[in-house]
């Protein structure tokens, strides 16, 4: 019965996951090592891989900011109206990524006074960078302060509490008390959002207009060049992003481990 | 250096966690505020630190107003109940931290952070990290990142709460030498009478956000001023008789009590050793059953029932209790040859007789 459910397991683990990779792989280079590499560095292809990393360290460090301003408030500050923030912050995960687009297209549309004063100032929202990040943004907001909030929870004030005592005034409290006991959150909650971002295809679909070499990320280049049945390229580009996003899945078991062991030896105090 | 303390009040929402709260804490002094949880003591505490803003009232370190004061200005040493120590650095760290915001150079720094280490008999531990300490370790670590930067005064909220038993008697006699040897103002909080008798040159005894007595331990103990610093210190039995030419008459008991009007209702205390008990039904005058016999390891507690009902506790010592060979359920004669007549709680704490003195005074048996 034991083997009987492991033997589940396994087959689910490669028919799901381990067997559409190694296909892919093989796909990829199917037409050779040669073949790869003129696919994966194609203008179309580095643009979007460009374009993607753009995306993705503007959304990362706007989060590193914002999203543990947030968690701080949350944590910290009592207000009004705290429960309903708490409760919206969820919202990107219930919400699809297309609709999360769709808002921004009907936010800064040309008939509406974001669009019309964007319009005025000269600055291109739609079917451009800023709606690419904004929509990136949209459905990468909860990951840090979900990693941060509950981190700030158990730290407790007393911590700052103590530094204040000792002297540190509000800005030494927050880098050497709450920031350090912080770390490996930043660490987890970085690393989704990275993998998020780097992912995301939805959202930014719908905002980009998909435009060659202007606003075609590389998620939205696998998807173009599959439509156009260029199935080589399709292959190489996604194979790259997911050699990536292995890369970052390590990076994320090893703060993962860290991060454990921090919380057993606060645990343990 | 001195801390003083006058009408401070404190309120959240709508319950009042302090209320006008007025005393001294003499330069070099060690003063314990006791009192049970909830009545409001920590909140003086951090009122004095600067971590709370008091409602009402003024607070003055070294006779300096602090009140607009930041906690960081006023230059106090604060021991957090659970230490609070800094997780991430090491205990060399957690000492120095106030002495790198107060950018002391380096050596300085080590110097004064190995001399705290050997005063606080942690040496060698400078490098470990604190979950790596100890209980009683951690609590001096908390101590010793207090004392660094040279507080003016040192308060310390629940200082031996979290740590067992056998720790907290070394630690408790630990503070009262460092206290002797370092003479740096301070004020502890704590819920055990037995520690605040024993660790503070004063005590000052809190209910309900008031202040109930102040005193040395043995004031307090011996002359509780209220029916609640009586009940909290200590044991000690109360009754409550209505007083009538003089005399409150608690079933065949009677006190007296010149000055009370008639038909007022009085506590009456007093301390289980004051209560003498014989097995000859002869001795004394009272008669009573003898109900349970306790063995306190120094002393035995006897609890004796009067043909009233009233149960009372006596203390006895082993030699006289070795004398006697009492057995439980047998008859007893007992005698209080002390007792002391306790305003009621409520009331502001002065003495009610109309004399203005507190009555107490010895019983002849």
């Amino acid at each position: 019965m034991r083997w009987l459910l492991i033997g589940i397991v396994w087959l689910y683990f490669l028919v799901l996951l381990v067997g559409p990779i190694l296909y892919m792989a093989s796909q990829s280079f199917s037409e050779g090592l040669a073949a790869f590499w003129t696919e994966i560095s194609r203008p179309e292809a580095l643009h979007g891989f460009t374009l993607t990393a753009e995306i993705t360290l503007i959304v990362l460090v706007l989060n590193l900011i914002f999203g543990t301003m947030t968690a701080l408030v949350l944590a910290r500050q009592k207000f009004w109206g705290q429960s309903l923030v708490s409760g919206v912050i969820d919202l990107p995960f219930a919400v699809s990524p297309v609709i999360a687009g769709f808002m921004l297209i009907l936010l800064f549309g040309p008939d509406t006074l974001l669009g019309t004063f964007s319009g005025r100032a000269q600055i291109k929202v739609l079917f451009a960078l800023p709606a690419m990040i904004l929509a990136t943004l949209f459905v990468t907001f909860p990951f840090m302060v979900r990693e941060l909030t509950p981190l700030l929870h158990t730290l407790g004030t007393e911590e700052e509490e103590a530094a204040r005592t000792l002297g540190a005034d509000e800005w030494q409290v927050f880098l050497k008390v709450t920031l350090p006991a912080l770390r490996w959150g930043l660490v987890y909650g970085a690393t989704l959002t990275v993998a998020r971002a780097i992912g995301e295809f939805g959202a930014v679909l719908v905002v980009s207009g998909n435009i060659l070499l202007l606003t075609q990320t590389a998620t939205l280049h696998i998807y173009q060049s599959y439509v156009d049945f260029n199935y080589v390229a399709a292959n190489a580009v996604a194979l790259t992003l997911l050699a990536v996003s292995f890369a970052i899945l390590t990076v994320l078991e090893i703060a993962k481990a860290r991060a454990e062991s921090t919380v057993a030896e606060a645990g343990a105090q | 250096m001195k801390i003083e303390v006058r009408g401070l009040t404190k309120k959240f929402g709508s319950g009042t966690a302090v209320g006008n709260v007025s005393f001294v804490v003499h330069e070099g002094e060690l003063l314990g505020l006791l009192g049970p949880s909830g009545s409001g003591k920590t909140t003086v505490l951090r009122l004095i630190a600067g971590l709370e803003v008091p409602t009402a009232g003024d607070i003055f370190i070294d006779g300096k107003r602090v009140n607009d004061l930041t906690v960081q200005e006023r230059n106090i040493g604060f021991v957090f109940q659970h230490y609070a120590l800094f997780k991430h650095l090491t205990v060399f760290d957690n000492i120095a931290f106030g002495l790198n915001i107060k950018k002391w150079n380096r050596r300085d720094i080590e110097q004064r952070v190995t001399e705290l280490l050997a005063l606080m008999s942690l040496e060698g531990l400078g490098g470990r990290y604190p979950h790596q300490l100890s209980g009683g370790q951690r609590q001096r670590v908390a101590i010793a990142r207090a004392l660094a930067p040279r507080p003016s005064v040192l308060l310390m909220d629940e200082p031996f709460g979290a740590v067992d038993a056998k720790v907290r008697q070394e630690l408790r006699e630990w503070l009262i030498r460092l206290h002797t040897d370092l003479n740096v103002t301070s004020l502890f909080v704590t819920h055990d009478q037995e520690e605040a008798m024993e660790v503070s040159g004063r005590i000052i005894v809190f209910s309900k956000g008031k202040l109930e007595q102040a005193g040395s331990p043995a004031d307090v103990y011996e002359e509780p001023a209220t029916e609640f610093v009586a009940r909290f210190i200590g044991s000690m039995n109360i009754v409550a008789g209505v007083a009538r030419r003089g005399q409150v008459q608690v079933g065949s008991l009677e006190f007296p009590a010149p000055g009370f009007p008639d038909g007022q209702t009085l506590q009456v205390g007093f301390r289980p050793y004051y209560v003498k008990v014989a097995e000859d039904p002869a001795r004394y005058r009272q008669q009573a059953k003898l109900r349970h016999i306790y063995f306190l390891g120094v002393a035995y507690r006897l609890e004796i029932e009067t043909p009233d009902g009233l149960i009372l506790r006596s203390r006895m010592n082993k030699e006289e209790f070795r004398r006697c060979r009492f057995t439980v359920g047998q008859a007893v004669s007992f005698a209080v040859t002390h007792f002391r007549i306790l305003p009621q709680e409520g009331t502001d704490g002065t003495i009610s007789s109309e004399t203005g003195k507190p009555i107490t005074g010895p019983l002849t048996p």
